[in-house]
């Protein structure tokens, strides 16, 4: 199945924190598979980015220390509840994410 | 030791044979009370609904439970589970849908699983009912064939699905149904197995699960109380990092205190689920869930 991106806001004290839980195997290169002895190919997400209403507020580079299925979180000052958050990730292969969600006006 | 009394103790250790047997098969409400009795004085400060939370509601679990609830937050099975519905809203080639194979569409259904078919002279566990359904469709999935044992993926495919069926009842409170003789023969076996002292430890499923509930076993295995463990099946693990069905769950505890398991889907378990499931009557199913 596709990979999937999943996103969930959580506002307190006004603080908005954006949570990010990314279906992703996160191979280090380094693993060797037991049947074949061959070493499994590196495959990991390079950079993750978090915007609100369009404007980027954080970005983060990652790399093959991060464990497999990642779940992030940023906490962003001056969000608003009905402000839309967005979230797109990119791997070493190419592949890419993204999920979008609305702040919610009830705090988590 | 004349012959008379030499009768006589013959005769006494014969009464006692019979009275231990007798024990061995008191009916399963007597069961049930003794072992919610058993909890309720084990744990006075714990509540019988309490114990929907599984270990994270036993004393001394605070820093598991701390763990616990900052997981539920964004819930990591949360990919698996997204997977299993999708498996199980996509229609099979014929155009019908897991739902067709179950009564009210698969919603709350689960709590009376598993249960004792007179047609198969089987107890019967979601997974072989959905296993099923798939075969009754003539489709195939990698676990309709699979030896759940070795292929992980497979097993986990089935997980998410399973976790997905039982979503659809979760508040549900468990009510199994004993009435056949044969559901009774097989509670009678899982009852067995359960205090039955296996492998190089020695231990049986209660001396950890009821005696040690609320314990750790070897610093880092923390015991669960057996009242509410199966409501929380399918659940994640982070060890493991995926959901995973209760027959692999039983697996690993045998493996444990070093045993042989058993197979996955195989009989005793299956005899072993409708033991546990029966005495967490009552208890509202929460799976899927995060447990230690």
């Amino acid at each position: 199945m596709a990979r999937q991106t999943r996103i969930r806001t959580k506002v307190q004290d006004g603080i908005t924190e954006i949570l990010v839980l990314v279906s992703h195997p996160m191979e280090t290169g380094q693993r060797i598979d037991p049947a074949t002895k061959e070493k499994i190919p590196a495959h990991w997400i390079q950079k993750i980015t978090f915007s609100v209403n369009g404007k980027e507020v954080a970005v983060a580079d990652m790399g093959v220390g991060v464990s497999k299925d990642p779940l992030l979180g940023v906490k962003v000052k001056g969000a608003k509840p009905g402000d839309k958050v967005r979230v797109t990730w990119s791997d070493n292969n190419g592949e890419s994410g993204e999920a979008e969600t609305t702040i919610s006006a009830t705090p988590a | 030791m004349t012959a008379a009394t030499k009768r006589l103790w013959i005769v006494c250790a014969a009464l006692a044979i019979a009275a231990g047997a007798a024990a061995a098969h008191a009916a399963p409400t007597d069961d049930l009370k003794q072992f919610r009795e058993f909890f309720k004085n084990k744990f006075p400060t714990v509540k019988f609904d309490d114990y929907a939370d599984g270990l994270y509601a036993l004393p001394g679990m605070d820093d598991y439970r701390a763990q616990w609830e900052a997981l539920n937050e964004f819930p990591p099975y949360e990919l698996g589970l997204a997977e299993g519905k999708k498996e199980w809203q996509t229609p099979f080639k014929n155009g019908k849908t897991y739902a067709g194979c179950f009564k009210n569409g698969g919603k709350n259904t689960a709590q009376h699983y598993p249960y004792w078919s007179d047609a198969g002279n089987e107890v019967r566990t979601v997974e072989m009912d959905l296993i099923d359904c798939l075969k009754k469709n003539g489709e195939e999935r990698a676990f309709t064939t699979a030896d759940l044992d070795k292929d992980a993926k497979a097993r986990v495919q089935l997980a998410n699905l399973t976790a997905a069926f039982y979503q659809l009842s979760q508040g549900q409170r468990v009510s199994i149904d004993l009435s056949k003789p044969g559901a009774l023969q097989a509670y009678e076996e899982g009852k067995k197995f359960w205090w039955q002292r296996r492998g190089q430890l020695n231990f049986a499923c209660a001396n950890c699960h009821m005696d040690l509930a609320g314990r750790n076993l070897g610093g880092n295995q923390p015991l669960s109380a057996a009242l509410g463990h199966p409501i929380a099946w399918p659940a994640f693990r982070t060890v493991w990092g995926q959901l995973e069905t209760i027959h692999q769950r039983y697996a690993t505890c045998n493996s444990q205190v070093r045993a042989k398991p058993a197979k996955h889907g195989s009989k005793i378990y299956n005899h072993l689920q409708l033991y546990e499931t029966y005495l967490s009557t009552g208890l509202p199913l929460t799976a899927p869930t995060v447990r230690n």
